[in-house]
């Protein structure tokens, strides 16, 4: 099981490097999420993978009986599930932002905040909406 | 005790609640916001004396004990931390009264800047890695927000870099969590520093100790990811760029000096070269890129980066005099460039614009705000005697007694690069003749009281730590000597010794 887990995680971040190479922030932010997918498949994995009894308390006990599955990394994919979530939608508002502002998702388009022109002295590119976003 | 210990925290979460709640009364939020930053700094001045005199603090969340729980520590570079993060909210939150501050705060300033300051608190008060990660998240959304508070064209530009990298940063941090966590079956830090010396597989300790350098490596703007800083800070308004400047990339100083003096400490010998070569690099790299550019806020964004790097001399040499110079100059530095920030902003209106070739005159015209911008220039430069003297002398005297040679030598030469950037803003800015063009930018009594009251205060108490050193300077010994005797922080953590455990697994 932990090497099929392995070689799952492995897939998932060699698939989100690639994206990461990519001109385009779409896929980048792909890459994110699927590199995030792999971190909390890395975290389930570290805190070993054995029980598949769901961790409940049962009603007259007050411990875990030891052969329930260890809840702590369930706890923390819970929570980066939900950080990652916002980032990613914060993320693609603001690519959102950038296609509709700059017109364009392409960084290397971007002149605005690294240009040595001064950015009132550019003229404006036009909006044109990008089709071969490839 | 318990509530003073989470009085950094629930200030500025309770801050934050009201002003959003107050979202369309600006008016009440801004005395809201002002308060609420005093509050934070009385709290962590009450918390830095408590440390002072009983050593670390400890509170377990909800009474969970140690490993189990979530827990709060506060030792005396935690409290440090808290007092000059309070410091700098209140000069702040009066900076964000001058100019512009109808339209921040219509965007939602204040709402995101308390949460930022949340953020940044949580990470220095908390005991425990995951935590940590948790903290970095809310201070990482938060500044997301402000920096793109204005939807300019270059904000979203800068805010794209800096969210892209950041954003990678973040799940290194997160992965190195998870595998320390399958290595030591715990997330408390004192417990994995318990257990970390004696972990069979040391190999894969160092591994996660590299993606950690990493991680915050990222978040400082170290050697070679620092490009994400200077790509966005100077597109951000001015309060904004000097609250970044001034906490963001510490925080990622502080957790790499927490986290290697007190887990990887035993392994000195694999990190310290490391550290002393990214530093060097670090210095080195940043102090170019100022000397290459004309636009005030870029030769400042790059002087942080080149700072970062003497911060991170303690690590590298691990002897009690280079952690202090260590501390001291976190300190100094906040200060000083927090305080840049802030006079870049009054140049701005006092000259009307950001670009040294467009600016000049203003010392004939303002020699108050020439005398203003010396002070932390030429400490930023470590001319004695200002505060930026001490921490370079501590810095250096380490790097001498540790027989670090080299590493000495960079840190004089950057200092004499540093020194060559602020004379060129002085020489461009003040002294050249005033250009055609430049014309002030009207502004009210009012918003000029706001902006020059901090700048002003700033610069006294960087004359004082100048001065005045022997406080300061005891200070920092204490802290770092603290940060050295891991015992001691383990003792107070854990008390008598328990363990959390993996089913099946490591302990």
């Amino acid at each position: 099981m932990e090497s099929l887990f392995a070689i799952a995680i492995g897939i998932l971040t060699a698939a989100a490097v690639y994206m990461f190479l990519a001109r385009d922030l779409p896929r980048v932010l792909i890459g994110f999420i699927m590199l995030g997918t792999a971190v909390n498949m890395l975290i389930l994995a570290a805190g070993r993978i054995g029980s598949i009894v769901p961790a409940l308390v049962a009603g007259n006990e007050s411990a875990l009986t030891a052969a329930a599955a260890n809840p702590l990394p369930q706890a923390l994919i819970l929570t980066a599930i939900v950080i990652g979530f916002g980032l990613a939608a914060f993320a693609l508002m603001l690519i959102v932002k950038s296609q509709r502002i700059l017109g364009t998702v392409m960084p290397e388009e971007m002149q605005e905040a690294e240009g040595d022109v001064a950015p009132q002295a550019l003229p404006a590119p036009a909006p044109a909406r990008r089709k071969d976003a490839a | 005790m318990q509530i003073l210990l989470v009085a950094p925290l629930l200030i500025p979460l309770c801050t934050a609640a009201l002003t959003a709640i107050l979202w369309s009364r600006p008016d009440l939020q801004r005395p809201l916001g002002l308060a609420g930053a005093w509050l934070l700094l009385g709290s962590a001045v009450a918390l830095l004396s408590a440390a002072w005199e009983h050593g670390p603090l400890v509170g377990q969340m909800g009474g969970w004990a140690a490993p189990y729980g979530i827990t709060l520590v506060i030792d005396l570079f935690s409290a440090i931390m808290l007092v000059i993060t309070g410091l700098m909210a209140v000069a702040v939150a009066i900076y964000a009264m001058g100019p512009g501050a109808v339209e921040r705060d219509k965007a939602g300033f204040q709402p995101l800047f308390h949460s930022l300051i949340l953020g940044v608190a949580g990470a220095f008060s908390t005991g425990d890695i995951f935590n940590l990660y948790v903290w970095f998240e809310v201070m990482l959304i938060a500044s997301f927000g402000l920096l793109v508070l204005d939807r300019t064209r270059e904000q979203i530009d800068g805010g794209l870099r800096y969210v892209a990298l950041n954003l990678v940063g973040t799940l290194f941090f997160l992965m190195a969590v998870g595998l320390l966590y399958g290595l030591t079956g715990t997330l408390n830090l004192a417990d994995i520093a318990r257990v970390a010396p004696d972990i069979e597989n040391q190999g894969a300790l160092a591994a996660v100790g590299v993606l950690l350098l990493i991680a915050f490596g990222a978040k400082a703007a170290v050697f070679p990811i620092f490009n994400w800083l200077p790509a966005a800070y100077h597109t951000a308004s001015m309060p904004v760029a000097a609250i970044f400047a001034a906490l963001l990339t510490k925080v990622g100083v502080y957790a790499i000096i927490r986290v290697f003096t007190l887990i990887f400490a035993h392994d000195a010998a694999f990190f310290g070269p490391i550290v002393g070569v990214i530093a060097m690099a670090t210095m080195v790299t940043g102090v170019l890129g100022a000397a290459s550019h004309y636009d005030v806020r870029r030769i400042l964004s790059f002087h942080i980066i080149s700072q970062i790097g003497y911060m991170l001399v303690g690590v590298a040499l691990m002897t009690p005099l280079a952690i202090a110079g260590s501390v001291l100059y976190v300190v100094h530095h906040i200060i000083v460039k927090a305080n840049l920030f802030l006079i870049a902003g009054a140049m701005r209106q006092e000259g009307g614009s950001f670009a040294l070739r467009r600016l000049g005159g203003l010392w004939a015209a303002k020699p108050i705000l020439g005398l203003l911008f010396l002070v932390p220039a030429l400490s930023l430069a470590g001319l004695p005697p200002l505060s930026g003297f001490w921490g370079k002398f501590a810095v250096i005297r380490a790097g001498l007694e540790a027989e670090a040679y080299v590493l000495a030598g960079v840190a004089l030469a950057v200092g004499l690069l540093t020194l060559y950037s602020m004379i060129k803003i002085w020489n461009e800015a003040f002294w050249k003749m005033k250009p055609e063009a430049a014309k002030s930018i009207p502004w009210t009594r009012r918003e000029r009281v706001a902006t020059y009251a901090p700048i002003l205060a700033l610069a006294a108490l960087t004359l004082t730590i100048g001065l005045w050193t022997e406080p300061f300077a005891a200070l920092s010994l204490a802290a770092a000597e603290e940060l050295l005797d891991r015992q001691g922080y383990i003792q107070a953590v854990l008390g008598s010794v328990q363990t959390a455990g993996l089913p099946g697994g490591a302990e």
